[in-house]
C-alpha cells in the first residue's frame, strides 16, 4: 500500500503534466482523486447532517472548482494541502447552502450508510444536471456531447459543425457556468 | 450527470487557460499605480517643496509606511488567493508600516511639545486627506479585486479588505507627496482612517466578487 506523500507526489505529477495541457494526464488525476473526495465529502456530510446522496453533489463541485482554480496551485509545493483547501471550501459551501450550521448530526443517515454503502460509482446527480438545462444552447449542446455522450473535443466539432477552437471555448464556459450556477442556487 | 462524464468534460478542458493569478495582479498593479498617478496629477500634484523635503525624516516616513503597507499586503494577498497555502510570516509582516508609525510617533512625541501634540494631529489637511485617499484608491481596489478573482481565496472578505490596504497604500504614497501635514500623529489618525475605508469596502466587495 501506498503511503500519502507517495500518493500525493503521483498526484502533483499528474497535474503538472496536466497544467501542461495533458489531457489523459488530467483524467488519471482526477479519476484517481475522485474516489479520495468522495470519502471525505460522506464523511463531511454524515457529520453535518446531510445525506449520503448531497455528497455526490459536493464531489462534483469540488472537481469544478479544482478545474477552474487548478492555477492557484503552485507547482512547487505539495499539491496536498491545496486539495484538502478546495474540498473544505465546498463542502461548506455545500453545507451553508443548504442551511446547516454544522452543529447537528443525522443518525439516521449515518446508520443508513453503515448498513448500504452506496455503490462507487454513484448515479446521476440532480445539481448539476439541472443546472445543464440551464447552460445557453450552444455551450449545453457541447457539455452534452463531451460529458453526456462521451465525445472527445475532435468528435464533438464534427458533430456540431463547430470548430475546434468554438467548441473549447464554450466547454469551458460551459463549466464555469455551471459551477456559477452551482454556487449560487439555494437548492 | 454522472462524475465520470463530468470528469471526461473536464479532462478535454486540460488546454491551459487564463492569466496566473500573480500575472494578472501585477498587471492590475501597473494599472492601478497609472490611473493613481494620472489622476494625482490631474487633481492635485505634489507640494512645491517636495523634493527639498526628502532630506525630512518625517516626509521620508511617509513613504515608507505607505510602500511599507503596498509591499507587506501585496506579499499576505498572494499567499490569500492560493487554497491551502501556509499565510507564514506575510500576517506578522503587515504589522511592519504600523511598526514604522509607531517609531515616527515616539519620535515626534519626543521632538514636539505636548501642548502642540493636538495641533499637528489635528494637521491643516485633514478633509482633503479623506477625501482624496479613498478617492484615489477607488480605482485600484476595483482592478486589484478583478484580478483576485483569477485566485481562489478561501477567505474572501479578508482577502478583499487586504486588497483595500494595498489599493489605500498607493493612494495615500502619492497623497503624502501633497500634503503638507508631516506628523506621524497626523499620518496615524487621518491616513489610517482613509486607509481602513478602503479596507472596509474592500471586505464588502470580496466578500461578494472573490467567491468561487
Amino acid at each position: 500500500m501506498q503511503g500519502v506523500s507517495d500518493r500525493e507526489a503521483e498526484w502533483a505529477a499528474l497535474m503538472r503534466a496536466a497544467l501542461g495541457g495533458d489531457r489523459a494526464a488530467y483524467r488519471d488525476l482526477l479519476v484517481a482523486l475522485t474516489p479520495v473526495l468522495r470519502a471525505a465529502a460522506r464523511q463531511g456530510c454524515l457529520r453535518f447532517g446531510l445525506g449520503v446522496a448531497e455528497a455526490e453533489d459536493v464531489v462534483q463541485e469540488t472537481l469544478l472548482a479544482l478545474h477552474l482554480k487548478r492555477q492557484t496551485w503552485d507547482s512547487s509545493q505539495p499539491i496536498g494541502p491545496w486539495l484538502r483547501a478546495i474540498a473544505r471550501n465546498k463542502l461548506v459551501d455545500a453545507l451553508r447552502r443548504r442551511g446547516r450550521r454544522g452543529t447537528e448530526v443525522d443518525i439516521d443517515a449515518f446508520s443508513e450508510v453503515l448498513a448500504a454503502p452506496v455503490p462507487e460509482d454513484s448515479g446521476i446527480r440532480r445539481d448539476v444536471a439541472k443546472h445543464l438545462q440551464a447552460l445557453a444552447p450552444g455551450q449545453r449542446s457541447v457539455v452534452q456531447a463531451i460529458a453526456v455522450d462521451g465525445a472527445s473535443i475532435r468528435e464533438a466539432a464534427q458533430r456540431l459543425t463547430m470548430t475546434e477552437g468554438a467548441v473549447r471555448v464554450a466547454l469551458h464556459r460551459g463549466l464555469a457556468t455551471l459551477a456559477l450556477r452551482l454556487r449560487s442556487s439555494e437548492t | 450527470m454522472k462524475t465520470d462524464d463530468l470528469i471526461h468534460a473536464i479532462a478535454e478542458d486540460a488546454a491551459p487557460t487564463g492569466l496566473h493569478p500573480q500575472r494578472s495582479l501585477a498587471l492590475a498593479l501597473a494599472g492601478a499605480v497609472t490611473a493613481v498617478a494620472i489622476l494625482f496629477w490631474l487633481l492635485l500634484g505634489p507640494r512645491g517643496n517636495a523634493l527639498a523635503s526628502l532630506a525630512e525624516p518625517r516626509f521620508v516616513l511617509k513613504f515608507l509606511v505607505t510602500l511599507g503597507l503596498v509591499a507587506t499586503a501585496i506579499g499576505l494577498v498572494l499567499r490569500l488567493i492560493r487554497p491551502g497555502a501556509a499565510v507564514g510570516i506575510w500576517r506578522s509582516a503587515l504589522l511592519l508600516a504600523p511598526g514604522l508609525l509607531l517609531i515616527g510617533i515616539a519620535g515626534e512625541l519626543v521632538t514636539v511639545p505636548s501642548g502642540s501634540w493636538m495641533t499637528v494631529l489635528i494637521g491643516t489637511n485633514s478633509r482633503l486627506c479623506l477625501t482624496f485617499i479613498p478617492l484615489m484608491g477607488l480605482a485600484p481596489l476595483g482592478l486589484i479585486l478583478l484580478a483576485l478573482r483569477s485566485g481562489a481565496p478561501t477567505r474572501p472578505a479578508l482577502t478583499g479588505a487586504v486588497a483595500g490596504l494595498i489599493a489605500g497604500g498607493i493612494s495615500a504614497a502619492f497623497y503624502a507627496s501633497h500634503c503638507p501635514d508631516d506628523s506621524p500623529l497626523f499620518v496615524a489618525t487621518w491616513y489610517v482612517l482613509a486607509i481602513a475605508m478602503l479596507a472596509g469596502l474592500g471586505a464588502l466587495l470580496g466578500r461578494r466578487l472573490l467567491r468561487w
